[in-house]
C-alpha cells in the first residue's frame, strides 16, 4: 500500500534537501491540562490570574516528533517558535530543553487570534525554509483547530492534520491522519505542514542537565513590525458564560433499579 | 444574503453530519446552497438536492476531489465564496471541515469560528472553550463568515422534502501537493457514534480490548454505539475513531453509559450535553459521578453482564 513512486523532481535536489533538513516546530502557552477554568464575575472572559500555565500538549507531541527526527538523522536542526508575551519564553525553554536547537519569540501584547499566528509564521517559514513545520492540532484554550491549515494556506504547502504517524520519504512525508472513520494516509510533497493527534508519540521528560543546558541556548526575539505583518482583529469576544451546569443524579443500588429507572423514569431504553 | 454549505459524504452517501449544518445555515437565514465536492459523487447530489431548506446544490465532480484533500478543495470552495458573494460559508465540525475549512478561511484572508454551538445573530455565534468549560460569545468582523458547526447543538434538518436544482461545477483544482497513499475504516453495523441514540463506552477499567464485547453484546441489545475514552484508545484496547472528548468526537445521546470511565475534563467536554447519563464504576469517588444522573458503584465484570442480560 505504501509503495513510491519515483520522485518528480531532481534527486540530488532531495538529497541536498534531506541533507539539511530544518523543522520548524510551534509552541503555545496555556494553561495546564488539569486546570479547571473558572468565569470571571463579570462575565468578561475566563480567569486566568494565578493559573498553572504550560505547554499546550499538542505542541509537546510537535516538539518530541522533531526531536526523534533529529535523533534518527532526517532532521538536521530542531528550531522552535512561539508568539505572544513575553512570558512564553518560558515554554520556548522548555521545549529547548527537550531537545530542540533554538528559539524564536514573537513578542505580542496578548496571543493574536490563529489568522495573525499564521500569518507571522508564514513569515518565519519564509525566513527559515524548513523541509517540515510540525504544529499542534489544536490549542486547548481556545480549541480552535486551525493555525495549521491556515499556516498551509498562507505559504502554499501540503498540510498533514490530526497525525499520529509520520514518515519521511525522499520528497515525500507520509502522513497518517486520524479522521472520524479511522486512519488515512496521505503522501505530501515537502516541505510540508503537519498537526500533531496525541498517539503521534509520547513525549520525554526533560533531564535537570538538559533544562540547563537549554538556558544557554540561542533565543532571538521579534517583533511583529519585524516581520513585516500588520496584525487586524476578525473576531471580537463579546463575552464568556459557563456552560449550563447538570445537575447532580442519584446512585442506584443495584443493575436492576438502573434499568427500572432507566425505563419508567428517564425513559431512554 | 446567501450561505455555502459544504457536504460531507463518502462520494455515495450524504453523511447526516450536513443535514445538523443546514439547519445552523437555517437559523442565519438567508438562501442555503450545498457543495458536493468529489468524485463519481452525483448520487450524493441528488441525495443533497432533497435535503429541507436547500436553494441549490453545486456539484464539483473531479478526480481531484476524491478524497477531499484540503490542497484542493480549499481553493475550489474560496473561490465560489469570492465569485458567487457568499456571506457564509459553513462545514460540520467533522475532521474533514475541521481540515478544510481553515484552510478556505485563511485564503479568504478572515478569521474562521470554529465548532459553534449557537446562533444569536448574523454575526454573533457562541462557542465553547477550555473543553466546553466557557461558552464564549464571539462576534465575527469579517465580510465572509467561515465557521464549522458542532452537529450535536443543531437538530438536524430533514433530509427530504427539498427539490434544489444541480448545477455543475466545472472548475478544477489540483494543487499537486498531496496524494492519497490508504486508509483504514472501521467497518462497523452499528450506528456512527456522532448519530446514535444510545452510546456505551469504555474506559481504563475494561482492562483489554477483548473485554469491550462486553459493551458490545449490551450495545446490540439497545441498537447503540460503542465509545471509549483516551486511556482506552491510548492502551490500545480500540481503534482512535472510538475516541469521545475534547479531542476526540463530540456526542449528545439520549442515553450515554460511562464503564470504567473516571470523568476526566477532557473526556466529560465530549458527553455531558448527553440527555441521560449512567456511570458504572467500582471506585465511588470518581467524577463522572458527579455527572451522572444514575450512577452504580460496582464492579463492571459483574454488573455489565448483569445488564446485558436484564435487557
Ligand atoms: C476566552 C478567549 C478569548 C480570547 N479573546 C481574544 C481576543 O479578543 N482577541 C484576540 O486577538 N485573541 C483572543 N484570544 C486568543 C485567540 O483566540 C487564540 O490565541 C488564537 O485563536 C490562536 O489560535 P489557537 O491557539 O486557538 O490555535 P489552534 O489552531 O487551536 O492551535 C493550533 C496550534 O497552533 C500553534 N499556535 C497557536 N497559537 C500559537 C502561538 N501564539 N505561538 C506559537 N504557536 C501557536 C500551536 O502549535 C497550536 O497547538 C482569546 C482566547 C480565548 C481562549
Ligand atoms: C490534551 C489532552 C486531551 C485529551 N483528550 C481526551 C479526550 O478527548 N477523551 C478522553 O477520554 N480523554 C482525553 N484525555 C485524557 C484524559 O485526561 C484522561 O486521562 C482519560 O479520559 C482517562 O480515561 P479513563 O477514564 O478511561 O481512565 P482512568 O482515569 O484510569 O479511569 C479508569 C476508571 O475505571 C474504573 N475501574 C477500574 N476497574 C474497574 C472495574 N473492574 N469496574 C468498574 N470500574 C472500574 C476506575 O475506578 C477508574 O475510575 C486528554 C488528555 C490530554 C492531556
Amino acid at each position: 500500500m505504501l509503495t513510491m513512486q519515483a520522485a518528480p523532481v531532481g534527486l540530488d535536489i532531495n538529497a541536498k534537501r534531506q541533507n539539511s533538513m530544518k523543522v520548524l516546530v510551534t509552541v503555545k502557552r496555556v494553561l495546564d491540562y488539569n486546570v479547571k477554568v473558572r468565569v470571571k464575575a463579570d462575565r468578561s472572559d475566563v480567569d486566568l490570574a494565578n493559573v498553572k500555565m504550560a505547554l499546550n500538549p499538542f505542541c509537546e507531541i510537535a516538539v518530541e516528533e522533531a526531536v526523534r527526527l533529529k535523533e534518527a538523522g532526517v532532521a538536521t536542526e530542531v528550531v522552535v517558535v512561539s508568539i505572544g508575551p513575553k512570558a512564553v519564553q518560558e515554554q520556548i525553554r522548555t521545549a529547548l530543553a527537550l531537545g530542540a536547537d533554538r528559539g524564536i519569540h514573537i513578542e505580542t501584547e496578548n496571543s493574536p487570534e490563529s489568522l495573525s499566528v499564521a500569518k507571522l509564521l508564514a513569515k518565519v517559514v519564509a525566513d527559515e525554509q524548513p523541509g517540515l513545520v510540525i504544529l499542534g492540532k489544536q490549542a486547548i484554550d481556545s480549541d480552535n483547530n486551525q493555525t495549521g491549515q491556515m499556516l498551509a494556506a498562507l505559504t502554499g504547502l501540503s498540510q498533514g492534520t490530526f497525525a499520529s504517524e509520520v514518515k519521511i520519504e525522499g520528497d515525500e512525508a507520509l502522513v497518517t491522519r486520524e479522521v472520524d472513520g479511522g486512519l488515512q494516509t496521505l503522501g505530501l510533497k515537502l516541505p510540508a505542514i503537519v498537526t500533531t493527534d496525541l498517539r503521534l508519540n509520547e513525549p520525554r521528560y526533560a533531564s535537570l542537565p538538559n533544562i540547563m543546558k537549554a538556558k544557554k541556548k540561542p533565543l532571538d526575539v521579534k517583533t511583529p513590525a519585524d516581520l513585516g505583518v500588520e496584525l487586524r482583529a476578525h473576531t471580537e469576544l463579546l463575552s464568556v458564560e459557563p456552560p449550563a451546569e447538570r445537575k447532580g443524579g442519584i446512585k442506584v443500588g443495584s443493575v436492576a433499579e438502573l434499568v427500572e429507572k432507566l425505563k419508567n423514569e428517564a425513559k431512554v431504553i | 444574503m446567501a450561505t455555502l454549505i459544504i457536504a460531507e459524504h463518502d462520494n455515495s452517501i450524504l453523511k447526516p453530519a450536513t443535514l445538523n449544518t443546514v439547519a445552523a445555515a437555517a437559523a442565519i437565514g438567508g438562501d442555503a446552497v450545498l457543495l458536493v465536492a468529489g468524485e463519481g459523487c452525483q448520487a450524493v447530489a441528488g441525495q443533497a438536492a432533497q435535503v429541507a431548506g436547500v436553494n441549490k446544490v453545486l456539484l464539483a465532480d473531479n478526480a481531484a476531489y476524491g478524497h477531499q484533500l484540503a490542497e484542493n478543495v480549499a481553493p475550489l470552495v474560496a473561490e465560489l465564496a469570492k465569485s458567487a458573494g457568499f456571506e457564509y460559508v459553513l462545514a460540520p465540525a467533522t475532521t474533514t471541515g475541521k481540515n478544510l475549512l481553515p484552510r478556505v478561511a485563511a485564503l479568504l484572508d478572515v478569521g474562521q469560528l470554529s465548532d459553534i454551538v449557537s446562533v444569536e445573530s448574523a454575526d454573533t455565534f457562541k462557542r465553547p472553550i477550555y473543553a466546553g468549560n466557557a461558552i464564549a460569545t464571539v462576534k465575527s468582523l469579517d465580510a465572509i463568515k467561515v465557521i464549522t458547526v458542532r452537529g450535536t447543538a443543531f437538530d438536524p434538518v430533514a433530509a427530504e422534502g427539498g427539490s434544489a436544482s444541480i448545477e455543475a461545477v466545472t472548475a478544477v483544482h489540483d494543487a499537486g501537493l498531496s496524494r492519497f497513499v490508504g486508509e483504514e475504516v472501521a467497518k462497523s453495523d452499528r450506528p456512527e457514534l456522532t448519530a446514535a441514540r444510545v452510546i456505551i463506552s469504555g474506559g481504563r477499567g475494561m482492562g483489554n480490548g477483548e473485554n469491550f464485547a462486553l459493551l458490545e453484546k449490551v450495545a446490540d441489545k439497545l441498537g447503540a454505539a460503542v465509545g471509549a475514552s483516551r486511556a482506552a484508545v491510548d492502551a490500545g484496547f480500540v481503534p482512535n475513531d472510538m475516541q469521545v472528548g475534547q479531542t476526540g468526537k463530540i456526542v449528545a445521546p439520549e442515553l450515554y453509559i460511562a464503564v470504567g470511565i473516571s470523568g476526566a475534563i477532557q473526556h466529560l467536554a465530549g458527553m455531558k450535553d448527553s440527555k441521560v447519563i449512567v456511570a458504572i464504576n467500582k471506585d465511588e469517588e470518581a467524577p463522572i459521578f458527579q455527572v451522572a444522573d444514575y450512577g452504580l458503584v460496582a464492579d463492571l465484570f459483574d454488573a455489565v453482564p448483569e445488564l446485558e442480560a436484564s435487557l
